[in-house]
């Protein structure tokens, strides 16, 4: 029953939650830079304006591809909050993320095919540290188990144990919110060399399917890191959202106070400190328990 | 049962005769096509006979002094052939590798000490299950070599037509797998170990060109070194226990017998070669310039699948010990790095190679963890690696026919301009990585075993792997969904070969959603079989959420796509800075000429190519085996 | 139907111009006048803008380019030309390859004159071309429920 709740809720409210994020997010992005900003509200007014236009397309399975992507993105927000197993969601989230990859070089277009090639790379790099997050969560005490259900209902927060998969973690959130310096693929930002990137073919309504499964993508990754803090005191709920907004405001930091690198040096920075930090929590984990 | 195991084994040597004396295409491609349908209803009927038997292992042939006279004349027969290959093309030195194993058990035959009765031949789930493998896909991809020889010599001019010949070495092929995967003697598993090495040697050198007779004798050297390891193993293990048995190795080998260890390292050794892991998957490499059904029979399917068979039966014995450990990381080291390589690569038959390797090393890494949960994870990895390798092993044959290129950036828009084999390859391809299809299903099992067993640097590399080569599956992919305007191209595709291939996708399709019933039934008892316990990596409960899983992955874009087809929608030309020249193919440049459009995937040549990495992982695989070799020998002789 | 005012995403370009007006353009952008309080966002990418603005006279290598970026915005849009030179040609219009302002090659809606516009009214061209953005899309949304247009 409880999980039927979850689920409806992350169905309706995900997306407003998400939005506000995203209008929040821009807000403190402009403070930062000395402006006043758009209103908080800025991301629904985007939406509804892209809901509006003319439905326009260069290829026409660049709509369909883009359905398939927001709703595989849904389900796997859907089987996280039901309490499934996390390796699950976190493999269908990389399907769903193909069906985007390939709604970016369907067009055969050079700037969409470009950032469909830096979106390729970027999955590259975050894999394997989303993968060792799960793991992580499957190592740590007491019982060794991948499903959600149960991992909510440690006697401790998990980050005890695995404080270098936190990292791993927060760290290739910056590649998945497309925050620089890793915004390769496409950006929030205006203006850069490969103009929108993978989502530069996307006609006005496929772009606001796009927003509005980031949005769907934003809450789940916030609510795996909240997994790592949950455990079976109530109050570690609140803890819980605490620390995934004070790592949603990292980002934002980080985003504002860093210029974009290279595709080589994403990759191998994050393949280092995917290495290093949830490695050798690994090892540790392995060692001792 | 006791008729159809030797039928089996003798049925395809036969044909295979007679394919060589056969001289007429057409009578020879009947007899083909009735043998391969022959050899599926043989493998079918032994099949059911033994499961009419309650499925229980069944154990056959205790005498066999005639068969094991032939076996020894066969034995000279394949030395004498081998060393004058050899020196008729000025290999000496690889000679020596066929002759002493071959000396070796000969003396071992007759003057060794007296070994123990045993039971020659062996039925049970994990044997069965290969006959169905090299059977089906076997007799497919002869159905499809028909055809596809034909196609091959009409625009091969220049080679000369030897399809008797080739036509007898799949059927010898076909025999000697059988032959292989159902016998327990370890002295006839040498025997058809040495005929699928030297089946595959003659078939590499096939087109008799320079680089294909350099490639078939690494080949050959290569394979044969493991052949040699083999026999090693198999005396050492006879010299010490009188016996020849590979059950009653692995029996003893569980307890951790001092007399057993060095036979399973030895023989473990050798499996290594047959699967390719590094140091030795140049071999694989190579092979590709032989024509497509043996690339897709030999290195895909089958042959390479036999040093994975035996490590399976092995690995009960390689539970926590230093062996295990040797192919463990073998296994894992060639998955990651294979996976790399593919990156750079943009033959498509090379890409195809590779991934075999890369997948592979997976397999090995599975056996040689040596637990119930990760030979789950590897024999489903074996089954849905079969079909789905074998099917884009034709595919791109009938593609290269069809386009007479096999560079995946040529390939631009396939699924439009060739739909058919477009489609399938897609299939094939989305078979390999994506979420809820087999292959990733198998590969979350074995990530699942691996950090069950602490096995940190095998679920780092599995990690690391996987994330490698979703890359280079999905550019690939890419380059077949991209739009393009470029015209149809005929397609040339014989029948028989789209019989073969529209078989394979049915049953990978089939295959991905009874997944969790094959388990049940029939992958948990292998297991019980083998190691006395069963679990499967997947709780079953997760495999029927997995059911919804697929169900959703299917439906999805079927919806999505039936929903927007009839939406009204404006085309655009896309965007190239408002220089396109009216539609998506040439754009002005600078000067105000047209010029063409053209896009291409990333590939870090200079970064992952086979040229940088392929030399330094080998010397790193050698060094391991050598050392972790040394360390299990010596500390076994101490 | 909805209220498309808030969302505005323009996107510029660059005719044949000193680059006056392109450096007052993006000074809107800056915090110093901050046109993204009114949700405007310069966006590089014809597909999503509603509002093209057009700085610099139109000579004859950037009138394809024009006509081609104009073609691809999805409607409903507005054009707003920005700067002396691409409302009439300004100083360039007699030069031998200039065709003159942005209205010899498209539309153009929304007239912001100045050399160079001083940012102050290009904003107030935007918020022109805003209120008739929301106009052209009411009449879009009543066009596509009577069916009189249909989309595609």
């Amino acid at each position: 029953m409880s999980s039927v709740i979850a689920i409806v809720c992350f169905l309706v409210l995900a997306p407003f939650l998400g939005g506000l994020l995203d209008g929040l997010d821009r807000k403190i992005s402009a403070r930062m830079q000395g402006r006043i900003g758009p209103p908080v509200l800025q991301p629904f007014y985007d939406v509804r304006k892209l809901f509006n236009k003319q439905t326009i397309v260069v290829n026409k399975a660049q709509t369909f591809l883009m359905l398939t992507y927001m709703a595989v993105q849904i389900f796997v927000g859907v089987l996280f909050f039901a309490g499934s197993d996390i390796l699950m969601c976190f493999f269908l989230l990389s399907t769903g993320a193909t069906f985007l990859v390939f709604a970016g070089s369907v067009t055969h277009s050079p700037l969409s095919t470009l950032g469909t090639n830096r979106e390729l790379l970027q999955m590259m790099a975050y894999e394997p540290a989303v993968l060792l997050t799960c793991l992580g969560f499957y190592l740590a005490p007491p019982d060794h188990t991948f499903s959600v259900s149960e991992l909510i209902q440690t006697p401790v927060s998990l980050i005890l144990y695995l404080p270098g998969f936190f990292v791993a973690f927060v760290f290739i959130l910056t590649i998945k919110m497309r925050k620089s310096p890793f915004d390769l693929a496409t950006a929030h930002h205006a203006h850069q060399e490969v103009v929108k990137g993978i989502t530069t073919e996307l006609g006005a309504k496929n772009f606001a399917i796009y927003t509005i499964t980031e949005w769907y993508e934003k809450v789940f990754l916030l609510a795996v890191v909240a997994l790592f803090i949950v455990n079976d005191n109530p109050l570690s709920y609140i803890a819980a959202v605490i620390v995934a907004l004070a790592v949603w405001f990292l980002e934002i930091l980080i985003d504002n106070t860093c210029a974009r690198v290279k595709w080589d040096v994403l990759l191998k920075v994050t393949w280092v400190v995917t290495l290093l930090a949830a490695g050798v929590n690994m090892l540790i984990l392995m060692l001792v328990f | 049962m006791s008729f159809v195991v030797p039928f089996l084994i003798c049925f395809p040597f036969l044909v295979s005769i007679l394919m060589f004396c056969i001289r007429v295409n057409k009578v020879r491609n009947a007899i083909a096509y009735a043998s391969a349908v022959v050899i599926m209803v043989a493998v079918g009927v032994l099949a059911a006979l033994w499961g009419l038997d309650g499925g229980e292992t069944v154990l056959l042939y205790q005498n066999t002094e005639v068969a094991d006279h032939v076996i020894s004349v066969a034995e000279i027969v394949l030395m004498v052939a081998v060393t004058y290959l050899c020196f008729k093309y000025k290999r000496y030195w690889i000679s020596l590798l066929m002759i002493f194993p071959t000396l070796l058990l000969l003396w071992l035959e007759f003057f060794g000490p007296e070994l123990a009765p045993l039971n020659h031949v062996r039925i049970d789930h994990l044997a069965i299950l290969m006959c169905i493998i090299i059977g089906l896909i076997g007799g497919l991809i002869i159905v499809y070599a028909v055809g596809y020889m034909h196609g091959y010599h009409h625009h091969h001019l220049e080679f000369q037509d030897r399809r008797y010949y080739f036509f007898m070495l799949l059927f010898a092929f076909l025999g000697a797998m059988f032959g292989f995967v159902l016998s327990a003697s370890l002295l006839w598993i040498d025997l058809f170990w040495e005929i699928t090495s030297i089946c595959s040697f003659l078939l590499i050198g096939y087109t008799k060109t320079d680089e294909a007779v350099e490639n078939s004798f690494r080949a050959l050297w290569m394979n044969l070194l493991g052949g040699t390891a083999l026999a090693c193993g198999i005396v050492y293990f006879a010299l010490a226990q009188h016996d020849v048995s590979i059950i009653n190795l692995v029996e003893k080998g569980v307890f951790e017998n001092s007399a057993t260890v060095i036979p399973i390292a030895l023989i473990a050794f050798a499996a290594l070669t047959k699967s390719a892991q590094l140091p030795f998957s140049k071999w694989l490499m190579g092979a590709m310039v032989a024509p497509t059904p043996s690339s897709a029979l030999l290195h895909s399917a089958t042959m390479v699948k036999a040093g994975i068979y035996i490590l399976f039966r092995l690995s009960p014995a390689m539970a926590d010990t230093l062996t295990g450990s040797m192919i463990t990381f073998i296994g894992g080291f060639t998955f990651f790095m294979a996976s790399l390589m593919a990156m750079a690569q943009s033959d498509g038959k090379k890409v195809l190679a590779l991934s075999t390797v890369s997948n592979l090393g997976l397999m090995v890494a599975c056996a040689g963890v040596g637990q119930a949960e990760t030979v789950w994870a590897g024999v489903f990895l074996m089954i849905f690696h079969a079909i789905s390798k074998s099917m884009l092993f034709q595919d791109m044959g009938a593609i290269e026919n069809s386009t007479h290129t096999r560079d995946i950036e040529d390939l631009n828009g396939l699924i439009y301009r060739l739909p058919m084999l477009g489609r399938i390859m897609f299939i094939g391809i989305a078979g390999m990585y994506l979420a809820p299809f087999g292959m990733l299903v198998s590969k979350w099992a074995a990530l699942r075993a691996s950090v069950n067993e602490h096995n940190i640097i095998l679920a780092l590399l599995i990690c690391f792997g996987s994330a490698t080569t979703m890359f280079y599956w999905t550019k690939w992919l890419n380059r077949l969904l991209s739009s393009t305007t470029e015209p149809k191209i005929k397609d040339i595709t014989k029948k028989n070969e789209q019989i073969s291939l529209i078989i394979h996708a049915v049953l990978m399709i089939a295959l991905c959603v009874l997944f969790p019933v094959l388990s049940t039934t029939y992958v948990e008892p292998l297991l019980l079989e083998t190691f006395g316990y069963s679990s499967a990596a997947l709780p079953s409960k997760l495999l029927y959420v997995l059911i919804v899983v697929i169900v959703v992955i299917f439906a999805v874009p079927l919806i999505a796509h039936s929903a927007t087809k009839n939406i009204p929608a404006n085309q655009k030309i896309s965007y190239m800075s408002g220089v396109n020249r009216g539609d998506n193919r040439d754009f002005t440049d600078s000067l105000g000429d047209p010029k063409e459009l053209q896009l291409s995937n990333w590939y870090f040549k200079n970064y992952v190519g086979q040229r940088k990495l392929m030399e330094p992982s080998s010397l790193v695989a050698a060094a391991v085996i050598i050392v972790m070799l040394a360390m299990i020998i010596g500390g076994a002789l101490r | 139907m909805g209220k498309v005012k808030k969302s505005p995403w323009v996107l510029h370009y660059d005719g044949a111009s000193c680059n006056g007006c392109d450096i007052e353009v993006l000074a809107c952008l800056t915090p110093v006048y901050d046109a993204e309080r009114f949700g405007i966002v310069n966006t590089g990418d014809p597909m999503q803008a509603d509002i093209l603005l057009l700085t610099g006279g139109i000579n004859a290598q950037c009138q394809e380019v024009v006509k081609q970026i104009y073609e691809q915005m999805p409607r409903p849009k507005v054009v707003v030309a920005i700067g002396t030179c691409a409302c009439t040609g300004g100083v360039f219009k007699e030069a031998y390859n200039i065709l003159g302002g942005a209205d010899t090659t498209v539309p153009v809606d929304i007239y912001v004159p100045g050399c160079a516009a001083r940012p102050q009214s290009i904003i107030d061209g935007i918020v022109k071309a805003v209120a008739l953005f929301q106009q052209r899309s009411d009449e879009h949304d009543k066009e596509k429920k009577t069916g009189r247009r249909e989309e595609g």
